[in-house]
């Protein structure tokens, strides 16, 4: 149990290591650093800045080091919560992103949620009754719920509310709300603006675990201790829970691994179609204004949170899984 | 085995037939039967057909703007006129709107334009070599370019239809690039991971485990948006297509190396390598065919991943870029919502990007299927 602990929790550290190497390249990719665009934003909002403001700052900064040293003292910063300033915000990153990452976090969660609680019952009731006219039809949907990416189904989703009823379905909170300080009504008020994202974001992962549900149950209802079970007459739902479910769920549980970066990579996508208050919309614009140093933070904090995420799954998974429990891979 | 592969030949015959079948032969008759597959690879096919001949299914210029013309609505087709078969569209005539002053355009029920099939347009260069003016559809005596909408025009006046066509050779053809690239990536990674194992598999499997572990569209977001403004439309394509590739080869070499493990204990390789066969012989020449269509399957069903992910970079701005088409950009003029609940035909683009999306499922779903009779 320990080993496998261990063994997540370095691949999580090493994936943290990726993610920032990554981060640092977006950084440092496009031609002219972080000076010469805040130079650029500066001139541009009327104030200028010196030469030597510029030398002084590069110093500051470490630009004039090798790449290697900025690297290493850009890492030392984000290591310190110290994420530097987004230059269109004239704040510093951590005042802009706080709030939008939570949210983020937030929405993805609902959409797993969603997921699993829809993809469970369906995959137990196609695997149970295969072949029967419910099976064919979540089949159908599923395929069509694979193809739809999530932001055209969020455009499908705002262009009906707008031209059918008249609303905007879009954002998290009423407009009362949106300036509002945390309190029990806010929080209410984004619960009932949750469900259209999470289901927007959650349908194409439901689809997904839905065939791998039926395709996992139905091979573990074919096992002969089922039939040993039917034939001892125990009731059913006794005959399908008991066992065959727990068994089948091992790999449901564990592609919750894989799920969270693609829900999490989605809601960037859908939060701008549907306006979600998420980083999504505060990276596209970091990225089209090149302010790579909010962007770079951006992709990097999002990678961490994934991470976390996955980890805190694989934790849910040795809860679930008595053989990864008890160390037997 | 003959229960399978079921063919309109009575028993003893098509047993035969099975027992000497070589193996794309059975895998042809198993596809056979799998009605959605056929279904979905005849759509494609279709999808294909015009992106290669995209300048012959355009009637118009995809370039050509008027502001004149913006946000115009398809327009019908009437097929029979006065009892015979000969279709026209009604010519448009572009008024103000007495009450809020937009401008409207009612179809002129006085003069009609017959539309042509395969009648003359623009000039243009079929497969970029031969010079030739006829398309699929063509207006007489008029210019198709002002007189024929099927799909309604964008905010620029320029006309949708052609326009889609041309973004289907676009954006059907990064799917095949950018896979293509994965391919490669996936074979001789994950080919490697699987014949050596040991320290190399480790590393490469922990790779794509981290790889997979980080959300993508970000991560694309980012890198698309540090090449240098200033490239070309064609620069910009291949540096999108390896960026996307870049990372979308890990499922490939799941695949690939799942099989490698799997076939390195067969008999056929042991034998191969007591006659001294070399490495590069046992697994080109023994292994490879006998998994790749295994390897067809997953590629196919990694085309539409391919195809969401240019399509959500270029909705975004950060992909394909204009003058470029493709299915990505068109929808960028769907982002606009209130643009959108005005002119809904904005949004046909969609329905392309999801029928070739499914077509690629179903077909990958039944390739798989075919290529694997144990399943």
């Amino acid at each position: 149990m320990i080993s496998y602990i261990v063994r997540r929790l370095l691949l999580a550290v090493l994936t943290i290591w990726a993610i920032s190497v990554l981060s640092f390249m977006i950084i440092h990719l496009p031609p002219g650093d972080y000076v010469t665009s805040y130079i650029a934003s500066m001139s541009a909002s009327g104030s200028a800045v010196s030469e030597g403001e510029a030398t002084a700052l590069r110093e500051q900064l470490g630009l004039d080091k090798p790449i290697t040293v900025q690297y290493a003292k850009w890492m030392g910063l984000m290591l310190q919560g110290n994420f530097g300033m987004a230059m269109e915000w004239g704040r510093p990153v951590s005042d802009v992103i706080g709030d939008r990452l939570t949210l983020t976090m937030v929405i993805s969660v609902a959409a797993i949620l969603f997921t699993w609680a829809l993809a469970l019952p369906i995959g137990i009731y196609s695997a149970v009754y295969p072949y029967s006219f419910l099976d064919y039809v979540f089949t159908f949907v599923g395929f069509i719920g694979l193809a739809f990416p999530g932001f055209l189904l969020a455009l499908i989703v705002m262009y009906v509310g707008f031209a059918w009823f008249g609303a905007n379905v879009g954002g998290l909170f009423s407009p009362d709300f949106i300036e509002a300080p945390w309190s029990i009504a806010k929080m209410w008020d984004l619960t009932k603006h949750l469900p259209i994202p999470a289901v927007v974001l959650g349908v194409a992962g439901t689809a997904q675990l839905i065939r791998i549900m039926r395709s996992n149950l139905l091979d573990e209802l074919r096992k002969p201790y089922v039939m040993t079970a039917r034939a001892r007459g125990l009731s059913e739902y006794r005959v399908i829970m008991r066992y065959p479910v727990r068994v089948a769920l091992n790999p449901f549980v564990s592609t919750i691994g894989y799920l969270l970066p693609y829900i999490v990579s989605g809601s960037i996508i859908v939060s701008l179609v549907l306006s979600l208050p998420t980083v999504g919309p505060l990276l596209l614009k970091a990225l089209i204004a090149q302010d790579m140093f909010l962007a770079g933070t951006i992709v990097l904090l999002l990678g961490v949170m994934t991470v976390i995420g996955t980890f805190i799954s694989d934790l849910l998974l040795m809860w679930v899984d008595p053989r990864i429990r008890l160390g037997r891979q | 085995m003959a229960e399978l592969v079921a063919t309109p030949e009575a028993g003893g015959q098509a047993e035969e037939r099975v027992a000497v079948a070589t193996q794309w032969q059975l895998m042809w008759w198993r596809f056979r039967k799998h009605k959605l597959a056929v279904g979905g690879t005849l759509v494609l096919i279709a999808f294909y057909v015009v992106a290669i001949f995209a300048d012959f299914f355009a009637y118009a210029d995809p370039q050509e703007s008027d502001a004149q013309r913006s946000l115009m609505a398809p327009q019908p087709i009437h097929w029979i006129d006065e009892g015979r078969f000969r279709p026209y569209v009604y010519a448009l005539k572009g008024t103000r709107d007495p009450l809020t002053f937009k401008r409207v355009y009612v179809p002129d029920t006085t003069r009609k334009i017959p539309i042509a099939f395969f009648g003359r347009g623009e000039p243009y260069e079929l497969l970029g070599v031969i010079p030739t003016d006829r398309h699929f559809l063509a207006v007489e005596g008029a210019s198709a370019s002002q007189s024929l909408f099927l799909m309604g025009t964008d905010i620029l006046g320029r006309d949708l239809w052609s326009r889609l066509m041309y973004a289907t050779r676009t954006s059907m053809t990064i799917g095949l690039v950018s896979v293509a690239l994965s391919l490669v990536l996936g074979v001789v990674l994950g080919g490697v991971s699987g014949y050596f194992g040991g320290i190399i598999d480790t590393v490469i499997q922990r790779i794509i485990e981290i790889l997979r572990s980080i959300p993508t569209i970000p991560l694309w977001m980012g890198l698309a948006a540090a090449l240098p403004a200033d490239w070309s439309v064609v620069q910009v394509y291949f540096a999108i297509t390896i960026i996307i590739s870049l990372i979308g080869w890990t499922e490939l070499a799941r695949v690939v190396r799942g099989r490698f493990i799997s076939l390195k204990e067969e008999d056929f390789v042991m034998a191969a390598e007591l006659l001294g066969c070399s490495k590069a012989r046992i697994i080109f020449r023994h292994m490879v065919p006998s998994f790749i269509s295994h390897i067809i399957a997953a590629t196919t069903l990694a085309i539409p991943a391919i195809i969401i992910s240019e399509t959500s970079l270029s909705f975004l701005g950060l992909g394909l870029r204009p003058p470029a088409i493709s299915w990505g950009v068109l929808l960028q003029d769907a982002q606009n919502i209130q643009a959108l609940v005005i002119s809904p035909w904005l949004l046909i683009p969609a329905f392309s990007v999801i029928v070739a999306v499914l077509a690629f499922n179903f077909m990958g779903d039944g390739i798989r299927d075919a290529a694997d009779p144990y399943l």
